[in-house]
Parts: structure tokens; C-alpha cells; sequence
């Protein structure tokens, strides 16, 4: 197990030498740089942007510049945000934490909608309540986030229950512990439902579809026999057999909600992952997009090494490596 | 078998008219347009303590009798006898006394077990939903010694069914069938999913049993040669209805219905 996961990891270097090599290759193609608005102040004297060129080595050509940067990632320096004016790791430190536990709350929230949704639609198949949550999810796909997003945003408006955007309040730092994780969640609600909502109709076709072929196995009908309780059946035979796909499933949502959740955040004026790596890449603000883009790599094979895991603790079929 | 009936020969099961038909719907609103006759009037006896045979080819009904007995099939008509009580109209609540007495083999060993339990939680399940005075230890032993008379190792209960070939996994189906200490054992294609010489020792084992525990067999197969190997009575169905029942001997030495001789025909034979 522990040497799985260390070989997982350790595929991680390759993948990041060459996701960010090919970033900084399309934004050395790409014409500017981070310095290009100051250089069309008229105000700002020509020596000091050379200055700053020649600080940031910007009159380099690009694969020495590429050297530069890989040698301050590996003394942990991720650079400097230009436009933000500030270390790229607290930038991104403040922007992933939010980020993160939006993530993880749109995705609890799913997948406590969509197995249960995804279990009854399969036990009572066909029935009304499967075509009604079958009408719904499908709905629920077909809704643009953003649509939902502003919906959203609208209904806080009116009716005042939620906030309209943030991740915090003006008055956070005021706030007693306490108060300031009921003020982190109060600003959770609406950003979870909008995103968690979209990932619902997937979960629960999977889900169902799942539940309706482990429903027709024989060791169901062989628990049957036994004489267990329908409902055990269910729960113990059936559901344990069908989740595994969903389990995978965990890995992937995992990995895109970080990346995905861009239109959410910018409509809902939530200041996570999504926005910055966004607003960096307009201004080509260089280090922000390479640490950003790193950290999505990272997160996609966590969230995959994560779903293995899961998977080989669940299933039993299922071992990491061999014994021996 | 056919000695005359006296009341200790009174038959374990008697299944009198007995009909499993499904719905076709069609049409714009889904109407019932029609019924598929799984089972169609199908009357039998089983005698205690023997081997009833149940023959025919794929589709013609007899998987669907063995899971009727036991409420996995639903019964549109007729009704089911076991030991003098009727088991048609029963709920399941009220059934499950009959489900500690009458288990079942099912065909395929790859599929018939649960892949995420262990040999130990498969047959310590039944257990402890029929005996649930038993103790841990007591229930522990119970599933050793289960497993030791189908031929396998008392080691093995920590294992899952994925590490085992089809042989050993119909024996721990066997286990599992036993474990409630029942009477009656449906056969459900027990043997067919298996190579020839493992169906062999499975039939073996099967037979050893019966010889142990007085259990009575209902074996139902497509294959007449298992069937003749193991049966007293045979029954022969063909699309939904039972069209021939008589002892083995006889309807081997003269078969009489059509389809039977055309079954037996079938039979591959040694050219001497």
C-alpha cells in the first residue's frame, strides 16, 4: 500500500515538469508579458522597466527563464503575483483554502442527494417518483451554472436570507472562532446548492443504473433465500455492490470541481481558485497561472490516488498491488 | 415414488395447479395485452427424503417453478403444500419459518455470492437471522464444520469468493444451503455451470448428503444424464407445462411423450 502510493506520487514529477514547461512555452508564444501595462504608462521612466526586466529576467529567452523558475520551485519560492503585488504562495494559500472547502461541501452535498434519489429511483423503477427524479435531474443538466448561479444570487437579493456574494463577511476578523466558522458556512449555502446541483443528475443515473444491474444479481436473490429483510438486501447486498463506479466517480469530481468551479465563483464574487487563475492569465501574471496549473495537476492525481484507495478498501476484488 | 399413498408416504411437497404467468403490456397506454405462461398448470408431488428430477430444455419453466416455492417468483394461481401447510398467499413475515426448511442451490456459483462478503459472513448470515440465540463461538464452529463437510478448509471462512474456482464455489453455495439445517434443497441447475468432472463430485457430495441428513431434493437441470444419475422421480416440462412424470427407470426405458424421447434423443451417447 505505502509503496502504491509512493509510486503514484512520484509520477507526479514527470507530469509536473511537463505541464509547466508547456504553459511557459504558449505564454512565451503569447505577445507581452506581465510588465506590458506599466510599460505603456508614459510616466514610468524606460531604466527602471529595464531595471525590472532584468530583475525578473524577462530579457532572457524563455527556456532560461524556465530554468530560473524551476530553480526557485524547488527552494519552495513560487514567484511574485505582479498584479496582486503579493507572494504567489499566500495568494494561492487564501484562494485554496476557499476553493477547497467549496468543493468539498458541493460535493458531500451531491452525493447525499444522489445516492438516495439514485437508490429509489432503482427499487421503485418505473414508478412515478423515478420519472419525476428522472424529469428533474435531467432538468438539472440542462441548466447552464451560470444561469443557476444568478438565480441564485437573485434569490438572496429578494429575499435577503443568504449573501449575495464573498466567502466572508466585513466583520470576520471581528468574529469569535465560533462566529467566524457559522459566518464561513452561512456564505457556503448558496454556492454548494449551484454547484452541487449539476453534479446531482450524474451521480443519480449512475447510481441507479448501478442499483438496477447488482439488483438482478443472483446473490441477491440468494439473500433472498436466506430469508434477510427486503431492506437489508438493499442496503447490504445490493447498494455495497453498486457504489463502486460512484467511488471512481469521486476521484474525477474531485479534481474538475477545483478547476470547474470558474463561472460559479465569478458570478457568485467567490474568491477562489477559479477566479484567480482567470483574472492572472488575463494579465499574464506568469508564476500565478504556472502555481495554479501545478496545483490542479496535484489535485487531479490526489483526487485519483484518493479514489483508488477508497475503491480497494470498499472492494475487496479490488488489491493496490500484488502480495507478494 | 409410486408406492401406494399411506399416511407416513405422504408427500413433503404437493404443488396443485400451480401458475406463474407475467404481464405483457403493449399499446399506447401499456395495457395488459397478454400474459407469458412461465408455469401453467402445473401439478406434482415430492416425496420426503428422495431426489425429484425436474427436466427441460432452456425457457420452459422449471428455474421459475423452484423459485415460486420459495416466494422469489410471483404465483398467479394454484396453490403449494409443503408438510400440510399451504405457502400460496403467505407474507413474508409469515414465510419465514419455510426459509429456514427449504433452500436453494442456485446455478451460477460466480454470481450466486455476495463478491463483498466474506465465505465466513455468506454463511453465518442465515445464522443469524434464523438462529439468533447462537452463540459467536457457537456460529464460528458451526461455519467450520459446514465448510469441512462440503470439502473445503475451515481456513478458508476468512477468505472472499473471488479467490475460489467454480467446484469450490458451489460447495461453499452448498455450505450456505445447510447452514439453516433445512429439509428440502431446490437444485437450481446446480451442476450445469460447472466442467464435467467437478459436476461429479458435486453430485457426490450432494448424494453423500442426502444419505446423512435425509434431505430431500428437488434437482432441476436441462442435462437428462445428471438427472438419471441422481433422480427417483422425474418430471419432464415443456413450455410451461409438466408433460411427463414417472419413476427414472421408466422414463428411460419408455418414454412416453414425444418431447421426452425427443430430450432423450438428444442425450449424447457412446458409439458401441
Amino acid at each position: 500500500m505505502f509503496a502504491f502510493i509512493l509510486r503514484r506520487l512520484l509520477t507526479l514529477i514527470p507530469m509536473l515538469l511537463g505541464v509547466t514547461f508547456l504553459v511557459f512555452v504558449l505564454m512565451s508564444l503569447a505577445p507581452g508579458d506581465f510588465l506590458t501595462p506599466i510599460k505603456m504608462q508614459r510616466d514610468v521612466p524606460a531604466e527602471l522597466i529595464a531595471e525590472l526586466e532584468r530583475e525578473f529576467g524577462l530579457d532572457r529567452p524563455w527556456y532560461v527563464q524556465y530554468g530560473y523558475w524551476l530553480g526557485n520551485v524547488l527552494q519552495l519560492n513560487l514567484g511574485y503575483s505582479w498584479s496582486f503585488k503579493v507572494p504567489v504562495t499566500d495568494l494561492i494559500g487564501s484562494r485554496l483554502f476557499a476553493t477547497f472547502l467549496l468543493s468539498l461541501t458541493s460535493l458531500l452535498f451531491a452525493w447525499c442527494i444522489a445516492i438516495p434519489l439514485g437508490v429509489l429511483a432503482a427499487i421503485y423503477k418505473d414508478s412515478i417518483f423515478d420519472r419525476v427524479s428522472s424529469f428533474l435531474a435531467y432538468a438539472a443538466l440542462s441548466i447552464p451554472e451560470f444561469f443557476l448561479a444568478l438565480l441564485a444570487v437573485w434569490f438572496a437579493a429578494v429575499t435577503g436570507l443568504f449573501p449575495i456574494g464573498g466567502a466572508t463577511s466585513i466583520e470576520h476578523d471581528f468574529l469569535s472562532a465560533g462566529g467566524r466558522i457559522a459566518d464561513r458556512l452561512y456564505h457556503l449555502v448558496l454556492p454548494t446548492i449551484v454547484l452541487g446541483i449539476g453534479g446531482i443528475a450524474g451521480l443519480m443515473r449512475i447510481m441507479r443504473a448501478n442499483f438496477l444491474d447488482a439488483i438482478r444479481s443472483d446473490y441477491v436473490q440468494t439473500a433472498r433465500a436466506k430469508g434477510v429483510p427486503e431492506g437489508w438486501v438493499m442496503f447490504k447486498h445490493v447498494l455495497r455492490n453498486a457504489i463502486n463506479p460512484l467511488v471512481s466517480a469521486f476521484g474525477f469530481s474531485f479534481s474538475s470541481l477545483l478547476s470547474g468551479a470558474l463561472i460559479v465563483e465569478i458570478v457568485m464574487n467567490y474568491p477562489g481558485l477559479g477566479t484567480l487563475i482567470y483574472h492572472s492569465l488575463l494579465r499574464e501574471d506568469q508564476f500565478v497561472v504556472l502555481a495554479a496549473i501545478m496545483l490542479s495537476c496535484t489535485m487531479l492525481v490526489l483526487g485519483n490516488l484518493l479514489a483508488d484507495i477508497c475503491l480497494a478498501w470498499s472492494d475487496p476484488r479490488i488489491r493496490l498491488e500484488s502480495r507478494d | 415414488m409410486t408406492a401406494p399413498a399411506t399416511p407416513a408416504a405422504a408427500p413433503l411437497l404437493e404443488v396443485k395447479n400451480l401458475k406463474v404467468h407475467y404481464p405483457l403490456r403493449g399499446g399506447f397506454l401499456k395495457r395488459v395485452v397478454d400474459h407469458v405462461r412461465a408455469v401453467d398448470d402445473v401439478s406434482f408431488t415430492v416425496a420426503r427424503g428422495r431426489t425429484t428430477g425436474l427436466v427441460g430444455e432452456s425457457g420452459s419453466g422449471k428455474t421459475t417453478i423452484g423459485r415460486a416455492l420459495i416466494k422469489l417468483a410471483p404465483i398467479s394461481g394454484g396453490s403449494i403444500r409443503y408438510d400440510g401447510s399451504e405457502l400460496v398467499g403467505l407474507s413474508n413475515r409469515a414465510f419465514l419459518p419455510f426459509r429456514k426448511r427449504v433452500q436453494m442451490i442456485f446455478q451460477d456459483p460466480f454470481n450466486s455470492l455476495n463478491p463483498r462478503m466474506t465465505i465466513d459472513g455468506i454463511i453465518r448470515e442465515p445464522l443469524d437471522l434464523h438462529f439468533p440465540a447462537m452463540s459467536r463461538a457457537d456460529k464460528r464452529d458451526r461455519v467450520a464444520a459446514l465448510l469441512k463437510r462440503v470439502g473445503l478448509e475451515p481456513e478458508h471462512m476468512h477468505r472472499y469468493p473471488h479467490e475460489f474456482s467454480g467446484g469450490q464455489r458451489q460447495r461453499i453455495g452448498i455450505a450456505r444451503a445447510l447452514a439453516v439445517e433445512p429439509e428440502f434443497i431446490i437444485c437450481d441447475e446446480a451442476v450445469s455451470a460447472l466442467d464435467v468432472s467437478v459436476q461429479a463430485q458435486i453430485v457426490n457430495l450432494l448424494q453423500d448428503l442426502q444419505a446423512e441428513l435425509g434431505l430431500t431434493y428437488l434437482f432441476i437441470a436441462h442435462d437428462l444424464a445428471v438427472v438419471e444419475h441422481i433422480s427417483d422421480h422425474v418430471l419432464v416440462m415443456h413450455q410451461g407445462k409438466l408433460v411427463e412424470s414417472a419413476p427414472a427407470e421408466e422414463i428411460y426405458r419408455e418414454p412416453k411423450d414425444a418431447y421426452t424421447r425427443r430430450l432423450l434423443d438428444a442425450v449424447p451417447k457412446l458409439a458401441v
